[in-house]
């Protein structure tokens, strides 16, 4: 038993830190570490320079342009990036449909477009929940007609992250209402060209814009779209999921919160004395920490295991890594509305380019009100916390 | 970065879940607690013949060559079964002061003894005033001729009451809470000036209050220089527990899962029940977090920063106390009754658990003193 890194571990984790603080440009880091979204530019221009180091999708296979590290070192990488401020991968394309591709896809689809994934020359969204089918996503309505050389797909699909930049949209639809409810499901890849596709704006909670509506009206889309075989999407949409579940704990993102919150909390803003001289404050701050330290052991604990568990087979362990990281995200929100105190109230919508300009209280406070409001979805998304408790009692205790 | 064990250490893992699965059912583990001394002679034995009682100690001084991943396994084991027998006090709190705290010449006279089972100690540090402070220390060791006269009063001695002899925890200068001016002092437990009061414990073991009054003592390492050994031996301590909680944990998660899915009520096992079923889910979330920093507690015994070693040993304990308390109680509240009744092993699991978080320095102390320093993380 050792339950510390290598030294090539070490090294490597170096070298990734190193290559982010020197290619990461330094208005992209600024905005992030604010506590900003990152532009659609910002979050292309970073995955290039990812890319042309090689480092587009280290988790691929590597003849489709991974790099054949070991779950250490993709949880190191990934680790880095959080933790520098440097914008994640967009995950709908690199963790999402381009597994989905290089595992189910035909040699064409492949080569059309895992190259275009790894640079994001397309930029995908996700196609999945709809409003009738949200945790109980196998009920979803969207159909798929087969119509010569086309398929037909009429219906709706909402939640869909960052839509408004999308070029392609991997959708599942329902291609068979006479058998059960999985059993009728098949994977479509989507031109948000086409016409019939229409994307609406939903408002979040915090002000921001980051999902959309997607109404498919009489889209017609070829038949060489299809990925696998007909009526077999929703194992391949488990397979996705499967892998959405990697990284879910998001431990970088904690910790590179827990970090702020102790730098701003040492500032001393208002009031006789810093946050960081409360002692109630401090031991809210420590219980995080702690319970972020339990899970990073937790998620090293299941990468050990995943290298001797067989390949594809989803460890049900991935749901423990899902609650408790979720629950630290807004943990860590909560500290960070402690630490703003009453300079949460001035509601300033974040206006694109213009994000540095001067702001009403701290430079620091604008984002901590609506990153607290808007990381309540953490709990709900990717299988909300109580699918997750279910999946546990299910496949853990056998209940 | 690995989690695998030796095959010595598996070997003790399957020795020791065998001897528990064997020899302590919860019925037996009654009858144990029956005896004199809380726990049966005939196992401790059988420690000592597994070789449990000299693992986790270097060859040179007798012992079998493990350390802190040997008592962790153990400890887990005995935690599961609630285990009677004195290996915490005997083997990690006096066989710790040993490690930490005497000369490789007393060293090489105890540990066999302790390792053959012949010779169980204990260790007497803690007073009726000093709370989780290892240092607020009013008893004092005074010289006399080659050895020392102890006096004051000793608190929550565990298995003091039927230790032969006994390692105490004196001041030999400085004031009550000072950190230096500490000093280890063997004796025997039935020597002339010794006063023991024995006492059952609320979670079924025996403790001592233990009065010295003059009486005559040999010194364990250099009299005045024990406060950094025993802050390890406290250190050390707590990843034994923690291990030992985790056990206990893991078989109330074990036993309230079993139960959901026997126990019925409307004409079905109460485990179909979406309320029950969360609880018993979050149950595994607290059980794999304590476990995970049952690990980092054992591995950081080692750490040879002291300041880093205090925050993970902090952490762990933080996090064991949080997750022994919500496990423990949302395990009995899903039993239902049957949780509430002294014949049933899953309260005295609880009752373990609850003892465990009160020993050291609760989650909150723990807390407290994550808080005044430095992040856990780089």
């Amino acid at each position: 038993m050792d339950l510390g890194f290598s030294a090539e571990e070490i090294a490597f984790r170096a070298e990734v830190r190193d290559f982010v603080a020197k290619n990461l440009p330094a208005a992209i880091h600024d905005k992030l570490a604010g506590g900003h979204h990152p532009s659609k530019d910002d979050i292309v221009t970073w995955t290039r320079i990812l890319a042309a180091k090689g480092w587009g999708a280290p988790h691929w296979p590597v003849e489709w342009g991974g790099t054949g590290w070991d779950a250490i070192k993709l949880s190191i990488f990934t680790d880095e990036i959080q933790r520098g401020h440097a914008p994640e991968s967009l995950a709908f394309g690199t963790s999402m449909v381009g597994p989905v591709i290089a595992t189910f896809g035909t040699q064409a689809q492949k080569e059309r477009f895992l190259p275009r994934i790894l640079d994001l020359r397309d930029w995908w969204c996700q196609g999945f929940s709809e409003p009738g089918a949200g945790s109980d996503l196998a009920g979803l309505r969207t159909k798929a007609e087969r119509d010569g050389d086309v398929w037909v797909i009429n219906g709706q699909k909402t939640w869909t992250t960052l839509a408004q930049y999308a070029d392609w949209i991997f959708v599942l639809a329902r291609t068979d209402s006479s058998v059960k409810k999985q059993e009728g499901i098949s994977f479509f890849l989507c031109d948000m060209k086409t016409p019939g596709v229409t994307v609406r704006p939903i408002q979040t909670i915090d002000g921001g814009h980051e999902v959309n509506e997607v109404f498919f009206d009489n889209v017609r889309i070829p038949a060489e779209n299809l990925v696998g075989e007909v009526n077999k999407g929703w194992d391949y949409a488990k397979f996705l999921l499967s892998n959405e579940r990697n990284g879910i704990a998001r431990v970088g993102v904690s910790k590179a919160r827990l970090a702020k919150i102790r730098r701003l909390a040492s500032l001393g803003v208002y009031g006789d004395k810093p946050k960081m001289d409360d002692p109630v404050f401090r031991m809210k701050l420590a219980a995080a920490e702690v319970e972020l330290k339990a899970l990073e052991m937790t998620q090293m604990r299941v990468i050990a295991a995943g290298r001797t568990a067989p390949k594809g087979k989803p460890n049900p362990m991935s749901s423990v890594l899902k609650i408790k990281g979720s629950e630290l995200q807004q943990t860590t929100t909560e500290l960070l509305m402690d630490v703003v105190g009453p300079y949460a109230l001035p509601y300033q919508p974040e206006q694109g380019d213009r994000w540095n300009e001067p702001s009403v209280g701290p430079d620091w406070a604008s984002t901590i009100a609506p990153t607290y409001f808007n990381t309540r979805k953490v709990s709900i998304y990717g299988g909300s916390n109580e699918i997750q408790r279910s999946i546990i009692a299910k496949a853990i205790l056998g209940l | 970065m690995d989690f695998d064990l030796s095959d010595e250490q598996k070997l003790i893992a399957d020795n020791v879940a065998r001897l528990m699965k064997d020899k302590y059912g919860f019925e037996s583990r009654k009858a144990y607690g029956a005896a004199a001394n809380g726990f049966s002679d005939e196992l401790w034995r059988q420690y000592a013949d597994l070789g449990l009682l000299g693992a986790p100690f270097a060859e040179e001084d007798g012992g079998y060559g493990g350390g802190a991943v040997e008592i962790m396994l153990t400890q887990e084991a005995f935690g599961r079964a609630l285990a009677l027998e004195p290996y915490f006090a005997c083997v990690v709190l006096a066989g710790g002061a040993l490690r930490h705290g005497a000369t490789a010449q007393e060293r090489a006279e105890l540990i066999p003894e302790i390792a053959s089972g012949a010779l169980r100690l204990a260790l007497a540090h803690a007073e009726p005033q000093s709370g989780w402070n290892i240092f607020d220390v009013k008893t004092t060791a005074k010289r006399d001729g080659d050895g020392y006269r102890l006096d004051g009063e000793k608190g929550l001695v565990i298995n003091g009451d039927s230790a032969q002899k006994l390692i105490v925890l004196a001041r030999v200068s400085g004031a009550q809470r000072d950190k230096d001016g500490l000093g280890l002092f063997l004796i025997d437990a039935d020597a002339p000036g010794v006063t023991r009061h024995p006492y059952p414990t609320q979670d079924g073991r025996r403790a001592a209050e233990i009065s010295f009054a003059g009486a005559k003592a040999r010194a364990l390492g250099e009299p005045g220089q024990a406060g950094p050994a025993m802050a390890r031996v406290i250190e050390d301590a707590i990843a034994a527990l923690a291990a030992e909680a985790v056990g206990a944990m893991a078989e109330a998660v074990e036993m309230t899962t079993e139960y959901l899915k026997t126990r019925k009520q409307f004409g079905v096992a109460i485990g179909s029940f979406q309320a029950l079923q969360h609880r018993a889910s979050d149950m595994v979330v607290a059980l794999e977090q304590a476990r995970s920093m049952m690990y980092l507690a054992a591995m950081s015994t080692s750490e040879t920063d002291a300041a880093t070693r205090a925050r993970s040993i902090s952490a762990a304990k933080a996090q064991i106390g949080r997750s022994a308390k919500f496990i423990g109680q949302q395990a009995t509240q899903l039993h239902g009754g049957i949780a509430m009744t002294f014949e049933y092993k899953l309260g005295h699991l609880f009752k373990r658990l609850t003892m465990i978080d009160m020993s050291y320095g609760d989650a909150d102390y723990h807390l407290a003193r994550l808080g005044e320093g430095d992040s856990l993380f780089d």
